[in-house]
Formats: C-alpha cells, sequence, structure tokens
C-alpha cells in the first residue's frame, strides 16, 4: 500500500507539473533564449544552457579529483590516515547546501574575484572563457562550488569500486613489476570502468538539481555568454529566484515548466543510472 | 607492450601520487575552510536574544529568529512523525515481503529515483499539489515536502539494515510459531534497532538543511508560528533571504543560523555513524 502511494505520488507530481504548463509556448520554449516577464516572452534556453555548463564545469574538476582521492584512499594511505580523511570527506556531503551558499557568497566569491579570476585573467585571459570583469560571482564560481559538493559522491562510490577488485588482480601487476600508477590506471580503472561511470552519473543527478548554493554565486541573470566569469542562471536558481514574484499566471507557468524540463533530465538520468549500476552489479556477480 | 624507461615511470608515479594526496588534501582543506568560516562569522551573531525575540527591522539592536528556530523544529517533527513510519513500513515490506517479487522490484527502482529528484522539484510537486489549492502558503505543506524527502532515505536504509539481521533468527521465530508479524515487530525489528536509529538520523539531519523545497511550500514569516496552518518562519529560508539583503545586521544574523543549522546537521550525521558503527562491532 504505502509502495504504491509512493509510485502514485511521482506520477501525480508529473502530472500536476505537466498540467500547469501546457498552456505553454510549445516547442520554442525549449530554444527561446529570452526571458522577459513584462513582455511575457519566456524561453528556457539561458536556464538549461546554465544548468548544463555549471555541470559541465563541476564534473570537469570532481571526477578526475574524485578518482584520485579514491586512490589515494584505497592505494596510498595507511588505514590509520585514510579513515579520518575518507570520514572528513563524507562529512562535506553532511553540510547543507544552504551553507555552501552562504560561504560561497560572503567568502569564496570575494576570494574568486580578488585572486583567482585575475591571475586567470592576466594569464588565460586570451580564452574568450576567462574575459570579463572579475566579479566573483558567476559561471565558474558555481561550477566550482557544485564540484566540491559533489566530489563526496563520487569518490565514496569511486572508493567502493576500488575495494571490490580484487587484492589477486593488483598483486599480479605488482608482482610483474608495475608501479602503483600503473597498476591504478592499467588495471584498476579498467577492471572497474562501470562503476566508476555510474558514479559519474550520481554526481551528475545531483549537480543538475542543486539549487540554493548555486542560486547565491551563479549571478542570476537571463543570459548567455561565453566568459565563464559573467552571471548566468540555471533552472533551480530561476525557480528559487523567481518564484515569489510571478504572479501573472503565465510567469507562473513557464516556471513550473522549466521545473518540469528538470525533472524529466534527472528522472532520465537516474533511471540510467539506476539500470547502469544493476547491471554492474550483475556483471559483478557473474564472476 | 612498449614501456617508457624506469626513471620516467618512477616519476610519474610519484607525481600521481603527490596529486592524490594533495587532492584529498583539497578535499580537507575545503570542509575545514568552511567550517572555520561559518564558525567564526556565526558565534559573532548568536546571542540570548538570538534565541529568544523575533526579528528586528534591519538596523534596529536586539532582533532573534526565535520564531524560526520554533517553526523549523515544528515542521522538522511533523515531517518526521509522518515520515518515519511510512519509510520503515516501506522498507519492511522491501526486505521482508517483496524481496523477490515483481512488485518489491519496482518499489526499490522508483525509491531510488526518487532519492535522486532535486528537492527543488519535490518542493514544485507539493507547490502545485497542496498551496494551490489551499490558495496560501503553510507550514503543513512544508512538513510534508520534507516528508516526501525522508520517506525514501528511511525506507533504503531500513530494507539495508533488516536484510543484516541473519535468516537464522527469522528462522528460529517462525520455528517456534510465531506469526509473521510478530517475528518482524519482536525479533528483526530489535536486532536491526540501531540501524533503523542510524536510517532515521540521517533523514532528519538530511532536511532539516533543506531549503529549497520550503521556499515553495512554508515560505517564511516575521510572527511567532501560530498556527502551522499559516506561512512559517524557518531558519534556512530565513538565511537565504537574509543573505541576499543588503542589510549588514540582517547578514551577520544569516550566520549564526547558518551556524545553528550546520552545527545540528553535523551532530546528527556524527551521531548517525557513531550509532551505525556500534552496531558493526
Amino acid at each position: 500500500m504505502v509502495a504504491f502511494l509512493i509510485i502514485i505520488g511521482i506520477f501525480w507530481e508529473l502530472v500536476s507539473n505537466s498540467w500547469l504548463s501546457i498552456k505553454e509556448f510549445g516547442f520554442t520554449y525549449l530554444y527561446n533564449r529570452n526571458w522577459n516577464p513584462v513582455t511575457e516572452d519566456y524561453g528556457a534556453l539561458s536556464s538549461i544552457y546554465g544548468t548544463l555548463m555549471s555541470t559541465v564545469i563541476a564534473l570537469v574538476i570532481a571526477i578526475p579529483m574524485s578518482l584520485l582521492v579514491a586512490l589515494f584512499l584505497v592505494e596510498l594511505a595507511p588505514p590509520y590516515i585514510s579513515k579520518p580523511v575518507g570520514y572528513a570527506i563524507e562529512l562535506l556531503a553532511a553540510i547543507p547546501s544552504i551553507i555552501f551558499g552562504m560561504w560561497g557568497l560572503f567568502v569564496f566569491a570575494p576570494f574568486m574575484a580578488d585572486k583567482i579570476q585575475v591571475f586567470l585573467g592576466n594569464y588565460l585571459g586570451f580564452l574568450p572563457l576567462f574575459q570579463g570583469p572579475p566579479m566573483g560571482i558567476g559561471m565558474l564560481t558555481a561550477g566550482i562550488i557544485l564540484a566540491l559538493m559533489i566530489l563526496p559522491f563520487i569518490s565514496s562510490v569511486m572508493r567502493d569500486v576500488f575495494q571490490m577488485v580484487p587484492a589477486v588482480v593488483k598483486e599480479a601487476g605488482s608482482g610483474m613489476g608495475a608501479t602503483t600508477w600503473e597498476v591504478t590506471s592499467q588495471i584498476i580503472v579498467p577492471f572497474g570502468v562501470r562503476g566508476l561511470v555510474g558514479a559519474t552519473f550520481l554526481g551528475l543527478g545531483r549537480a543538475l538539481g542543486e539549487t540554493m548554493a548555486v542560486t547565491f554565486v551563479i549571478g542570476n541573470d537571463h543570459t548567455i555568454s561565453s566568459s565563464l566569469f559573467a552571471p548566468a542562471n540555471s533552472i533551480a536558481s530561476t525557480l528559487a529566484n523567481e518564484f515569489a514574484e510571478a504572479a501573472e499566471p503565465l510567469y507562473m507557468h513557464a516556471l513550473v515548466e522549466l521545473g518540469l524540463i528538470l525533472f524529466i533530465i534527472t528522472l532520465l538520468i537516474q533511471i540510467a543510472a539506476q539500470i547502469w549500476l544493476k547491471r554492474i552489479s550483475r556483471h559483478l556477480e557473474g564472476i | 607492450m612498449e614501456l617508457k624507461p624506469v626513471r620516467i615511470r618512477i616519476a610519474r608515479d610519484l607525481a600521481m601520487k603527490v596529486l592524490a594526496t594533495i587532492s584529498s588534501l583539497i578535499g580537507i582543506f575545503f570542509l575545514g575552510w568552511i567550517l572555520l568560516e561559518v564558525a567564526a562569522r556565526g558565534l559573532s551573531a548568536l546571542s540570548l536574544s538570538f534565541f529568544t525575540h523575533l526579528p528586528a527591522p534591519p538596523g534596529m539592536e536586539g532582533g532573534g529568529l526565535a520564531n524560526a528556530i520554533i517553526g523549523t523544529l515544528l515542521m522538522t517533527v511533523l515531517a518526521t512523525v509522518a515520515g518515519v513510519p511510512v519509510g520503515i513500513m516501506g522498507g519492511v515490506y522491501l526486505a521482508e515481503y517483496g524481496q523477490t517479487t515483481l512488485l518489491g522490484k519496482s518499489v526499490r527502482f522508483t525509491l531510488n529515483v526518487i532519492m535522486g529528484v532535486p528537492s527543488i522539484i519535490i518542493g514544485l510537486f507539493v507547490y502545485t499539489l497542496i498551496v494551490l489549492p489551499v490558495g496560501h502558503f503553510t507550514g503543513y505543506a512544508g512538513a510534508f515536502s520534507l516528508a516526501v524527502i525522508m520517506i525514501p532515505i528511511i525506507a533504503r536504509v531500513t530494507e539495508d539494515m533488516l536484510n543484516m539481521v541473519p535468516s537464522s533468527l527469522r528462522e528460529s521465530a517462525l520455528a517456534v510459531g510465531a506469526p509473521h508479524w510478530k517475528m518482524i515487530v519482536q525479533i528483526v525489528f530489535r536486532a536491526a534497532k540501531s540501524g533503523l536509529m542510524t536510517g532515521i538520523l540521517l533523514a532528519v539531519a538530511r532536511v532539516s538543511g533543506e531549503t529549497a523545497p520550503l521556499l515553495f511550500t512554508a515560505l517564511n514569516s516575521p510572527y511567532w508560528p501560530t498556527s502551522i496552518g499559516q506561512p512559517t518562519a524557518n531558519l534556512t529560508v530565513t538565511i537565504y533571504n537574509y543573505a541576499m539583503s543588503p542589510y549588514q545586521d540582517w547578514q551577520s544574523i544569516a550566520w549564526g543560523a547558518s551556524l545553528l543549522i550546520m552545527t545540528s546537521v553535523l551532530v546528527m550525521t556524527v551521531i548517525a555513524r557513531f550509532v551505525s558503527r556500534e552496531r558493526v562491532q
């Protein structure tokens, strides 16, 4: 019974969300880059772009870092170090996203503006990615904070994957004279590559829907800029930011449709991740 | 396979080891940075009036967040009261009855998927479900959205914990003639007690830091939560509103509230960790 209620809840969620957005702009909504409550012209492109871009930045930073952290925890550190370190990394996951937002806005963004962005602008300023005034808030800051937030999730799955690799296989590699890094890159990673992909999926799903931390630091501007320093927005930040202002029904429905898009994206990713992880466990059982 | 000279291989190995260590240090560094910064800025904002007074307008001395503290507690308790039984029963179903049935499998799958749905979407869902028909923001909707977030977490943890109870225990209970439900309540629950506590604590910790769903459901209020049917003050949305305001003293109060939330969430997480470790031993 309980279980049924939950399933019905999801369907209800889908239906009630889409019910509100039926009166919308049709497909043009998806590729219209305008968002103007005054003229009531709404398009989701800038929000979708911001969501995807900040997620890509987060993944580009978080995936290699998680891999290295997992490597450190499993292969390098002795238990008396890897235990507390692993624990500290997991604590990072327990910090609520609004705390990341506070810290991001008042502590990290000024630091970005004074140090990191000035540095990047000076040395990599010839790239359009790193042009523009160093304001601190914007796409890059949001991406970095997202990376920090998903790092513990990805690295803990990767750690589990690393631990599942049979010791015999690793020892065989070491016995042939391979260095730790060679064992990792040529034996452990290929062995656990499916698990690593699954870990990435999980991080991806987290990053896409992250709301508060992103809302604090992304700058909330409906423009698509080539510079990562420029303020932008994401689906979740637009929702959090403008929901209270949406008095006209059309404005409200446009926002709910944004939510629907985000829901569909995360739903598809979750389903893919679940099926993928299930296939892995079956694969491992077969060994 | 062609190998590079040993010197290069060793150098590369060393470089990766150093990088791996640095990555872990970076993670710890950021954790420390966030904790210290919130503690430093939050402590200076905490005072007696922070816990006992209503919010003051910007520029006035002595405002507090007593209403938001009470509101957050109320909604979290309400969500826990609603979410825990449902979650545990769901977990019991999955572990004891629906282990291999098609229904059980699809429920497990669905729960995993719901856990990955962003909380802001849950908030939006509850908004369309409750707030729109009622016509105004209410604390009940806030509590409900928190409960929706809690249920899948508790159900999945419960299931995992029940699965760890050895089946010989179950079989001996059934063998002495106990009915199935009695076996679950008196044997399995007792064996998995600390595990269930862990699940509940983790779920409560998770929702007490939630902001996005409350933004759409309970909203916020500068008054005492006289009735939970009205918009209800809560700490997280207050942090959001105050942090975005241009007033220095409001921002400082937001830091105080952040410290309060962060401390309680971390304490609950650590306790949950501690309880589950005891079980393993």
